[in-house]
C-alpha cells in the first residue's frame, strides 16, 4: 500500500494522537493516523471519566479551538457533575463519567468522517531521517511514509513495563506491544530520559456488587455539558456507587507490602502524589481507618465496573481478599487486575513551546511521552502539536498559548520551562490568572484565535458570533441601568450609603447581589436571556480581582516581550551559579518570564541575564 | 565580565588605604604588580611595581577566591600607604592592564547581590550600616545586613504558603477526602501573622527615624532664648544669637549623637504674628516643622498660660533668673539643660523599643502591600458566602508582596532604586 502526499503524520490514536490528527486537518493538513488499530483509537485506557477541576477547563479550551475531546465526551457521558459548584466560577469544573464503548466509537467516527484524515493501520517502527529532521515514518513491513511534519503520541509505550505484583512484563496498555524499535531509534537522538509510574485499579463486575446497600451518587439534576455546542447529554444517565475501605482491608494490605511491585521494590518510576495506589495511602497516611472508593459504572452495555481509589500493584490473589473485605463488593469478581506500569518519557524542556523537539527538526510529541498524566492534559498537548504540526508544514507561523490566555498555555509553558518531577497533572492553582481563566469563557478566550487560524468550522463560528452580539448588546443595556445606594439597598444588598450611583455591571460585582437584583430594579432586563445573564453575572464577580490581575499581566508581557535570542550563551555569563545555568542551559527559555519561572533560577540570576539581553539588543 | 577596581576607603591622606580589585582579572593583575603569586586569605607583604618596573608602594597584599569572597569573585584587596600620589599610581597602573575598569558607583555590591552574596535588605542593611554614625543605627543596621530580615520574610512567606495550599486543597482536589472545614486553620495562621506584620509596620517608622536622625524642636515665643538653648546642647555656636526679637528667620539644625540616637535639634523663628513678610515665612516654616518633630520642647515665660501635648516638653525660659521656678532652663547658665537631654533621650529610647527588623519605608511598603492582602483574604473567609478562590488569590498576592521585600520580581525596579543611592566603592 503507497502513502503519500501528507503534510502530518500522527503515531497514535489515543487522546493526544486523536486531537492531534484533528486540529492538524482542521488547519488544512493532509494528515495520516498511523495505529496499530483503528479499534485502539480514543480508547480510554484508565477511568472512565473526563473533566474535573483544571482538567474540565482543558476540555472547555479544546473545544473552543473546535477540538474533538468536548463533544466526543458529551456524547459519551452517562453521568455529569460540575464540581465545586458551590464555589465560584473560576474554579467550577465540569466532570463526566464515559461509557468507554460509545467514547471510542464516537472519537473513531470524527477522526473517519474527516475527509483531511487517513487511518494507517500498522506499527510505527522507525523514522525517516534527513540530516537531524525527521521527514517520515518507516512502518513495521518497511513501507516509509513521508511527511514534513511528524507528531509522536505514543504514551507510555516508551519501554513499559506491567507490573502485577512480582510479575512483569513488557507492555503499554494491557494486550498491547511496546514498541522497542522506536525507543531505540528515540535512544539514538540522545534526548534527556526519566521514567514514571502510574497504576489502574483491578476491574470490578457489576453483577457480584451489591450495590443495593451502596450510597448511590447521582448526577447533576441540570448536567453541564462541555462543548461550547453540546445542549443536553445523549446517552442515558446512569449513578456511580460510594464505598469504604476498612480495617481488614488495611490488614490484608499491609500484610502484603511486600508482595507489592511498588514495596517490593520491583518499580523504580516516580508516581503522582495526586493519584496514589492504596498501597501508598496506607503506609503514607497511617492513621487514615478508611478510604472513600467511587465505584463508576465503564458504560450502558458492559459489566465492568472501575473502583476509583485503589490503584495498585499487589498479586492478583491478593487484590481478590481485600477487594472483598470492602462493604458492597463482598462477591465481587474481578475482571481484570489492577497493575501498575512504568514508562520513560521524554524531558519535556528539550522541546520549544510548540511542542517540537528542539534538535529534532520536524517532530513533535505530545502526551504521556512528555511527562503528563490524564486524557485532557494529552488532549490538550496533542491540539498544540497538532496545530503546530500542520502550521510547520504549512510555512505558517508557530501557534503559541500564553499563560494569561489559557490553562493550555500555562501547561504547556510549565512542561518546556519547568519540566516534570511527577507525572504532570492540571490543577486550576497552576494558574496565576485562574479568576479570568474560567471554564465558561473558554470560547471567549480562544474561539477568536481559532477563528483567524482557519481551525474553527463554520458552526461554531456562527454560534460564537451570535452569542458576541446578544452578550455585547446586553452588557451595554446592564451598564446603562444605575441605582442609588437606597434603591440597592432596598433589594436587600449591603451597600454604603455614599451616595454614588452603581450601574448594572458594578452592582454585580457585589457578592449578595445577582442578576435577579438587576431585572427587581428594573423589569426591562427580564428580556435578557439566562445563558447571556449567567455569563454576565460570572464576568462581573471577580471585577475587581482581575483588574489587578491586569496590572500583573503587563508585568508579565513585559517580561515575555523581552525575549532571549536563539543560541544565547549560557556559559559566557560570568556570575550565574552553577545549578543557574545549567536549568537555563536545559530549559533554553525563549522569553524572560519563562526564564523567571525555571525552578532555582533566582532574581540575582534575572537581573545578569536581563543585563546580557539588553546589552546585545543595544549592540544589534 | 568586566574586573573591576575602586578604592574602598576614603579618599584623602590616611595612614592606611585598601584599594579593592573583583572580577575574573583579580588574581593575573595581582601578580602582574607584585611579580608573584598571591594566596588566597593570606596576607602577604609585597612591592607593587608599574609596568616600567618603578616601585609604586610596599602594600600588604589579600586574595579571595572566588566563591569566598564579599562580591562572589574572585578578589584582591591591596593595603598600601593611605598616600594620594600612592592611589593616583596604583589606580593608573590597574587602568592600563587589559580587562580592568574602575567600578561603577555601588557596583561591588551588585555583583554580590548579582552573584547572591546578598539579598535585597542585605544590601539595604549593608548601605545603611555604612552610612551608620550613633550605635543604635549600627545595631539596628547591622541586623539587616545581616540577613534577619530575610529569615523572617522566609516564615511570614511559610505560613503564608501554608495558608494558600489549605485553600487550594479544598479547590482542586474538592470531589476528594481532603478536610472540609479548613477556616480555622487558615484563620489562625494568618491572623498571628497579621499581627506580626503590623508590629513590624510600627517598628519600621521608628527605625526610619532610626536611620534618618528624629528631629527635636525648639519653640516658644520670640527673645526666650530658644537659640541659647540649642548652642547649649549642641555645645558650640550653630545659631545666630542676639537680643533683637525674630533675628532667627529660618530653622537651624543641628544634628548630634544622643546617647547612642541620631537626633537633630531645630532652632526655630520665634512663633508671633508679625508685619514683616520675611520674618512671617520664617514663623510659617517653623510652625510646620515643629508639628512634624518627633519631640518639641516649648519654651514659656512664667505664668504663661501653654496648651501642650503629649510630646511637647515644657520648659520655663530664663532659668538664669528665676532658678526655683518649677521646669526652669537656661541656655546660658547650663540650667537643667542636661536633665532635659536625659528626657528626650528616655522619650526617643522608649519609642525605639517597638522596632523589629523592618528599616526601610520600601520595606513597609512591600509588609503593608501584605497586609492588606491578608485582611482582605481574612474579610473574604469570614464572609457567609466565601470564595475560596478569591481567598486564595489576595493570600497569592499576599506572597507577592513579601516577595518584593527581598527583591524576588520586579528585579528591575527595585535595583534601579536601590543602586541609585549607592556611592563609589562601597
Amino acid at each position: 500500500m503507497k502513502h503519500d502526499g501528507f503534510d502530518v503524520l500522527v503515531i497514535g490514536g489515543g487522546h493526544a494522537g486523536a486531537e492531534a490528527a484533528h486540529a492538524a486537518a482542521r488547519m488544512g493538513a493532509r494528515v495520516g493516523l498511523i495505529t496499530l488499530s483503528a479499534a485502539a483509537i480514543g480508547a480510554m485506557s484508565c477511568n472512565p471519566a473526563i473533566g474535573g477541576l483544571g482538567k474540565g477547563h482543558l476540555v472547555r479550551e479544546i473545544d473552543a479551538m473546535d477540538g474533538v475531546m468536548g463533544r466526543v465526551a458529551d456524547a459519551a457521558g452517562i453521568q455529569f457533575r460540575l464540581l465545586n459548584r458551590r464555589k465560584g466560577p473560576a474554579v467550577q469544573g465540569p466532570r463526566a463519567q464515559s461509557d468507554r464503548a460509545i467514547y471510542r466509537k464516537a472519537m473513531l467516527a470524527e477522526i473517519q468522517s474527516h475527509a483531511n484524515i487517513t487511518v494507517i493501520e500498522g506499527e510505527a517502527a522507525d523514522f525517516q531521517m534527513s540530516g537531524p529532521r525527521v521527514t517520515g515514518v518507516v512502518l513495521g513491513d518497511g513501507a516509509v511514509v513521508e511527511a514534513p511534519s511528524v507528531v509522536l503520541t505514543t504514551g507510555t509505550f516508551l519501554r513499559g513495563i506491567i507490573h502485577i505484583g512480582d510479575v512483569q512484563r513488557p507492555g503499554g496498555r494491557m494486550g498491547e506491544k511496546p514498541s522497542v524499535k522506536l525507543a531505540e531509534r528515540i535512544d539514538a537522538f540522545g534526548l534527556p530520559l526519566g521514567r514514571l509510574k502510574t497504576g489502574t485499579p483491578p476491574r470490578l463486575d457489576t453483577n457480584t456488587i451489591n450495590w443495593e446497600i451502596l450510597e448511590a451518587q447521582p448526577g447533576d439534576a441540570e448536567p453541564v455539558m462541555f462543548s461550547f455546542l453540546s445542549r443536553t447529554p445523549s446517552a442515558r444517565q446512569v449513578s456511580c456507587g460510594i464505598t469504604h475501605t476498612n480495617a481488614e482491608t488495611h490488614d490484608i494490605i499491609r500484610e502484603n507490602l511486600d508482595r507489592s511491585a511498588m514495596y517490593g521494590g520491583h518499580i523504580d518510576g516516580i508516581g503522582p502524589r495526586y493519584c496514589p495506589s492504596i498501597e501508598d495511602k496506607i503506609v503514607r497516611f497511617a492513621d487514615k481507618t478508611s478510604h472513600q472508593i467511587f465505584l463508576e459504572p465503564e458504560g450502558l452495555d458492559t459489566k465492568a465496573v472501575y473502583p476509583n481509589g485503589i490503584s495498585t500493584s499487589l498479586p492478583e490473589e491478593v487484590q481478590t481478599r481485600y477487594v472483598r473485605s470492602i462493604r458492597g463488593l463482598e462477591t465481587a469478581e474481578i475482571l481484570q487486575p489492577g497493575y501498575a506500569i512504568e514508562y520513560d518519557y521524554v524531558d519535556p524542556r528539550s522541546l520549544t513551546d510548540t511542542l517540537e523537539l528542539r534538535v529534532v527538526g520536524g517532530l513533535f510529541l505530545a502526551g504521556q511521552i512528555n511527562g503528563t498524566t490524564g486524557y485532557e492534559e494529552a488532549a490538550a498537548q496533542g491540539l498544540v502539536a497538532g496545530l503546530n504540526a500542520a502550521a510547520a508544514a504549512q510555512g505558517r507561523d508557530p501557534i503559541r498559548f500564553g499563560r494569561r490566555t489559557s490553562y493550555i498555555g500555562v501547561m504547556i509553558d510549565d512542561l518546556v520551562t519547568r519540566g516534570v518531577t511527577e507525572p504532570y497533572r492540571m490543577f486550576t492553582s497552576r494558574a496565576e490568572f485562574r479568576l479570568s481563566l474560567r471554564a465558561d469563557n473558554a470560547d471567549q478566550r480562544l474561539t477568536p484565535m481559532g477563528i483567524a487560524l482557519g481551525c474553527v468550522g463554520p458552526e461554531r463560528a456562527q454560534a460564537f458570533e451570535a452569542k458576541i452580539e446578544a452578550l455585547t448588546k446586553a452588557r451595554a443595556e446592564v451598564s446603562a441601568k444605575s441605582w442609588s445606594p437606597r434603591e440597592i439597598a432596598a433589594q436587600g444588598v449591603a451597600i454604603a450609603a455614599d451616595g454614588n450611583r452603581r450601574d448594572g455591571i458594578e452592582l454585580l460585582a457585589f457578592n449578595d447581589a445577582s442578576f435577579d437584583t438587576l431585572v427587581a430594579l428594573d423589569p426591562s432586563l427580564e428580556g435578557i436571556d439566562p445563558d447571556i445573564r449567567a455569563q454576565i453575572e460570572r464576568d462581573a464577580c471577580y471585577a475587581n480581582y482581575i483588574e489587578r490581575q491586569e496590572r500583573d499581566v503587563e508585568a508579565l508581557k513585559r517580561d515575555e516581550a523581552r525575549e532571549i535570542p536563539e543560541g544565547f550563551d549560557y556559559a559566557s555569563l560570568g556570575g550565574l551559579s552553577s545549578e543557574a545555568r545549567a536549568k537555563l542551559v536545559a530549559a533554553q527559555p525563549r522569553t524572560l518570564a519563562q526564564a523567571a519561572r525555571i525552578e532555582g533560577v533566582t532574581p540575582a540570576a534575572l537581573t545578569i541575564l536581563l543585563a546580557r539581553i539588553k546589552k546585545l539588543s543595544r549592540s544589534a | 565580565m568586566d574586573t573591576i577596581f575602586a578604592l574602598a576607603s576614603a579618599r584623602g591622606k590616611a595612614g592606611v588605604a585598601v584599594l579593592r580589585v573583583s572580577g575574573p582579572g583579580a588574581k593575573a593583575a595581582a601578580e602582574a604588580l607584585t611579580g608573584a603569586e598571591v594566596p588566597a586569605r593570606r596576607p602577604v607583604l609585597r612591592d607593587l611595581k608599574g609596568h616600567d618596573g618603578g616601585l609604586i608602594d610596599r602594600a600588604l597584599v589579600i586574595a579571595f577566591d572566588a566563591g569566598a569572597s564579599f562580591t562572589g569573585e574572585a578578589v584582591v584587596e591591596f593595603q598600601t600607604h593611605g598616600s594620594l600620589a600612592v592611589i593616583a599610581a596604583l589606580e593608573a597602573e590597574l587602568g592600563r592592564i587589559p580587562g580592568l575598569r574602575p567600578a561603577a558607583p555601588g557596583e561591588f555590591t551588585r555583583r554580590a547581590l548579582e552573584n547572591e552574596r546578598l539579598d535585597l535588605t542585605q544590601v539595604e542593611g549593608l548601605a545603611d550600616l555604612i552610612e551608620a554614625e550613633t550605635e543604635a543605627q549600627r545595631r539596628q543596621a547591622m541586623r539587616v545586613a545581616d540577613g534577619a530580615l530575610r529569615a523572617k520574610s522566609d516564615g511570614w512567606r511559610r505560613d503564608l504558603i501554608r495558608a494558600a495550599a489549605l485553600i487550594e486543597a479544598t479547590i482542586d482536589f474538592a470531589d476528594e477526602e481532603v478536610p472540609t472545614d479548613v477556616t480555622p486553620e487558615v484563620l489562625d495562621l494568618t491572623g498571628g501573622l497579621l499581627a506580626t506584620l503590623e508590629a513590624e509596620i510600627a517598628g519600621t517608622k521608628i527605625a526610619e527615624r532610626v536611620r534618618d536622625g528624629f528631629e527635636v524642636a525648639i519653640i516658644g515665643k520670640p527673645n526666650l532664648g530658644k537659640s541659647t538653648l540649642l548652642n547649649a546642647l549642641a555645645g558650640r555656636e550653630a545659631a545666630i544669637t542676639s537680643e533683637i526679637a525674630g533675628t532667627t528667620r529660618d530653622v537651624i539644625e543641628v544634628r548630634m549623637d544622643l546617647r547612642g540616637l541620631p537626633v537633630t535639634f531645630l532652632d526655630t523663628a520665634g512663633l508671633r504674628e508679625t508685619e514683616d513678610p520675611v520674618e512671617q515665612l520664617g514663623v510659617d516654616r517653623a510652625r510646620q516643622r515643629a508639628e512634624l518633630a518627633d519631640l518639641r520642647v516649648l519654651l514659656i515665660e512664667p505664668g504663661e498660660d501653654a496648651v501642650s501635648g503629649p510630646d511637647d516638653l515644657l520648659r520655663t525660659a530664663k532659668g538664669d533668673l528665676r532658678p526655683e521656678t518649677p521646669g526652669a532652663i537656661s541656655g546660658a547658665t547650663g540650667l537643667g539643660v542636661t536633665e532635659l537631654i536625659d528626657e528626650i533621650a528616655e522619650r526617643l529610647a522608649a519609642r525605639t523599643a517597638a522596632i523589629q527588623t523592618a528599616t526601610h519605608a520600601r520595606q513597609r511598603l512591600s509588609i503593608e502591600g501584605a497586609v492588606t492582602y491578608i485582611t482582605a483574604a481574612r474579610t473574604e473567609l469570614g464572609d457567609k458566602d466565601s470564595r475560596a478562590e478569591v481567598v486564595s488569590e489576595n493570600l497569592h498576592q499576599a506572597i507577592r508582596a513579601l516577595d518584593l521585600l527581598i527583591g524576588q520580581v520586579d528585579v528591575e525596579h527595585v535595583l534601579d532604586e536601590i543602586f541609585a543611592s549607592f556611592c563609589l566603592g562601597k
